[in-house]
């Protein structure tokens, strides 16, 4: 901004300067660009897979967009005579038919649409990953329990805005998926065969699914997300970014750049290079090639019907779970479809409401700015760690038919390993990432004490060899021992201030216990104390 | 018997005698006598039928048995056909290297010359199926889009929507078809090797055999387009989300991490 003097006051200002008067006397913009242009953000390239997520999501709504142009949501039959030839004089729905004009006819249409899915892909996963790195730098707690509750609800909103995208198409492979979904719904005790007629206007398919998944595909899923998108953004600004412990950063301040220039050159060049890396994916590798699959008719069904990979784990605990059911009173209760659904919910639900029970368990109340590293919370990063697991496994039997093609083995034997080691699985990953944490503390603990090892040897007069260790800078020492650590919360005095005897109540000793097992004896490595480091560095006892 | 015994010196009685005994001689020869086309006695035919035996006692019989009647290793190949002989070994599959869930595709070893002379011997052990002539499998002119309605109907729920294979029970699977040539196609949906069942004219006429061919030869061939780039194998979403977690978010990470390492510096270094 120029600063004008007594000399050139009769100058007219510059256009630029003139047009942001302009603006800021009707919106007032520049005491908000004020107070945020210099907002600080730290670095850290974990700190951008948000980024990745944001900028694929602005990328699914402008191709999205595009594709409105020329898709009908409607289930009206016709008979194709498009430009792919295999599907000629074939009876299919609208939605089908204009998927194919989409893909062959509309200029652009398939690169838009395969743009448009793979940024999907690629959201869901980024979300996920992005996820999972607010879990293990315990980014969540205070004061972002509400905000890990959007960005857990902007996955669920984008796993369900995928599944009635992907269907839209009415193809033979989303179709199944809908029918799966359908099956998922009678399920339900009670309420399943209405939740169903009403979904489907009746009978599945009926003639209303799809016009009725367009809406909420195109409208009221992403509108809701839309809203918490903006949330999650004005939370974060208006918490400040979390930052990895390091020299000069504390719990009350954050080093970085500022978002302008700095941020905002980086983050408007990183939505081009995002933008760039899915549209060659998009120009070179199919995705979801709907013509080679024909129109969904109930009574057609392929092998190797999968939904996209955000729905696998659902399809998996499906796939593995044994068929059973009951029949009581003249009513079946097919356990084999309702006990994954209740998994699904549980196994989403645990990951959503983890910062609460967390906060509960170690009774922290404080405001936490300054990200754990994943080592120093061992029960936490096994926990996380625990339930990546039985995620992954459960894509294994979403999958098992895949993997049993390409790998050579028996669908049966993938089933029972899936079987065995959703439960499993989880127990061996919660023991070994315990393990590997701890002894990271101790490796840490042994550099703060004794330094780096050089690699360099060398022979004392006296014959003897001995490695070099060189001792570590001020900034490493920090950041290896800047974390805090807790001592189990304890049950209660078993007296009340009046003398009399008290009884620890059921939760209380839960808590204890729990409390225990995150940061008792054995659960974590005391970290490297002064008097230690004193007394080392001193010179006593020091080879 | 007092009656036919009392008439044992009638006119008549050696008639009646002899009828009865070529009836019977008659009706055992058709009961027992091969199939007629064993008899055909045309010299190439048997020429055929004698070099096949040769070649099967050689590569087969341990397992099929000496005259084709099976074993525990190995079915009967009696009633067989032709076409399955000619699949099976046309295909690399016969003889089979090793017991398994399934007989898996592997180099041919016969010459198609060997390949017909054991398929004359099977066939001459008991009517089956016949190996198909061109006119009969070749898929010009036929059908494509009805073909892809049958294929969805009958050989989508093993095959996959464009026959790239899927898995089955116990480590057997339905193999991929891109390979396979419209005449073993043809037989195969003829005769149903292993695991598949059979389509026999009756139930899948011979048409729409050939609209099959035509769409698996359209939609899943070495020369078929594929509008949307690289099909990653064609088997759908788990190749795909497997793609766009390595490359795409990978390659996003990759650049997040560039991005993250070139920032503007408070001083230069």
């Amino acid at each position: 901004m120029s600063t004008t003097t007594a000399s050139d006051a009769n100058r007219k200002a510059p256009a630029g300067e003139r047009v942001a008067d302009w603006a800021d006397g009707r919106l007032g913009i520049y005491s908000l660009a004020k107070a945020n242009m210099r907002k600080i953000f730290p670095d850290h390239w974990s700190f951008m897979l948000g980024e990745i997520c944001l900028y694929s999501f602005l990328i699914i709504i402008l191709t999205g967009v595009y594709l409105t142009l020329f898709f009908h949501p409607s289930m009206n039959e016709i008979e194709y005579h498009g430009s792919y030839v295999p599907m000629h004089g074939i009876r299919m729905t609208e939605a089908y038919a204009s998927t194919l004009d989409i893909s062959f006819d509309v200029r652009g249409g398939l690169l838009i649409r395969q743009i448009h899915h793979w940024a999907a892909v690629v959201f869901l996963a980024g979300m996920f990953v992005h996820m999972m790195r607010v879990f293990f730098t315990g980014a969540f707690r205070k004061p972002r329990e509400i905000n890990w509750l959007f960005g857990f609800l902007l996955f669920v909103l984008g796993m369900f805005t995928g599944f009635t995208g992907y269907s839209l198409p009415d193809d033979l492979l989303s179709g199944t998926g809908v029918r799966f979904t359908q099956g998922a719904i009678l399920s339900m005790p009670i309420v399943g065969t209405y939740i169903s007629m009403f979904l489907f206007g009746g009978e599945f398919p009926g003639h209303d699914i799809i016009a009725r998944f367009y809406s909420i595909h195109i409208l009221l899923l992403p509108g809701i997300m839309l809203g918490l998108v903006v949330a999650h953004l004005i939370l974060v600004f208006y918490h400040k970014h979390t930052q990895f412990p390091g020299p000069g950063r504390t719990n009350k301040n954050v080093v970085g750049m500022p978002l302008l220039p700095v941020y905002m050159a980086k983050a408007g060049g990183f939505f081009f290079l995002v933008f760039g890396v899915i549209a060659v994916i998009s120009a070179l590798f199919t995705i979801n090639p709907i013509w080679t699959m024909g129109p969904y008719r109930p009574d057609q069904v392929s092998t190797g019907a999968q939904p996209d990979w955000y729905m696998g784990f659902a399809e998996g605990l499906v796939r593995v779970m044994p068929g059973w059911e009951i029949n009581l009173w003249g009513h079946t209760l097919v356990l084999g479809v309702l006990i994954p659904l209740v998994v699904f919910g549980v196994m989403l639900a645990a990951i959503a409401l983890y910062p609460f029970i967390e906060s509960w368990i170690t009774g922290d109340k404080r405001e936490h700015h300054l990200l754990d590293r994943p080592r120093n919370a061992p029960t936490r990063t096994a926990l996380g760690v625990a339930w990546v697991t039985a995620y992954m496994i459960m894509l294994v039997g979403g999958g098992n038919d895949i993997f049993a093609t390409h790998f050579h083995l028996s669908i049966n034997s993938i089933t029972w390993f899936v079987r065995i080691f959703f439960f499993l699985g989880p127990v061996i990953a919660f023991i070994v990432t315990k393990r590997i944490c701890l002894g990271l503390q101790r490796r840490d603990k042994d550099k703060v004490l004794h330094g780096r090892e050089s690699g360099i040897i060398k022979r004392l007069p006296h014959g003897e060899f001995v490695e070099i260790h060189e001792p570590l800078s001020q900034a490493q020492l920090h950041a290896l021992t800047a974390h805090e650590q807790y001592t189990p919360a304890e049950i209660g005095p078993s007296v009340d201030e009046n003398g009399v005897e008290r009884k620890p109540s059921r939760t209380e000793k839960l808590r204890a216990k729990l409390s225990k097992g995150y940061y008792g004896e054995g659960n974590q490595i005391p970290k490297a104390s002064v008097e230690e480091y004193k007394e080392i560095t001193s010179g006593h006892g020091h080879h | 018997m007092k009656k036919l015994s009392a008439r044992r010196r009638h006119p008549l009685a050696a008639v009646v005698v002899l009828l009865l005994a070529l009836a019977a001689t008659g009706g055992l020869y058709a009961a027992f006598a091969p199939a007629g086309k064993a008899q055909a006695d045309e010299t190439a035919q048997s020429l055929a039928i004698e070099e096949g035996k040769k070649l099967y006692t050689v590569g087969c019989a341990s397992c099929h048995g000496t005259g084709g009647q099976g074993t525990t290793d190995g079915p009967s190949l009696v009633g067989v056909g032709s076409a399955a002989v000619d699949f099976q070994v046309g295909t690399g599959r016969m003889p089979a290297q090793q017991p398994g869930a399934q007989v898996p595709e592997k180099k041919v070893i016969y010459s198609q010359a060997e390949i017909d002379q054991l398929a004359a011997y099977i066939a001459s052990l008991g009517a089956g199926p016949i190996t198909p002539t061109e006119k009969q499998y070749s898929p010009d002119g036929a059908d494509i889009a009805r073909g892809g309605d049958l294929f969805r109907t009958n050989c989508a729920q093993c095959h996959n929507f464009t026959g790239a294979g899927g898995a089955l029970t116990h480590g057997k699977y339905a193999p991929p078809l891109n390979d396979v040539s419209p005449k073993h196609i043809y037989e195969a949906m003829q005769t149903g090797p292993q695991n598949m069942p059979s389509f026999p004219d009756t139930t899948m006429p011979e048409q729409e055999k050939k609209d099959i061919i035509a769409y698996i030869r359209t939609v899943n061939d070495d020369r078929t387009a594929t509008p949307g780039g690289f099909a990653l194998g064609g088997v759908g979403p788990v190749s795909e989300g497997l793609f766009g977690w390595i490359f795409g978010l990978g390659s996003l990470i990759a650049v997040a991490v560039w991005v993250a390492a070139h920032t503007a510096k408070a001083k230069k270094s």
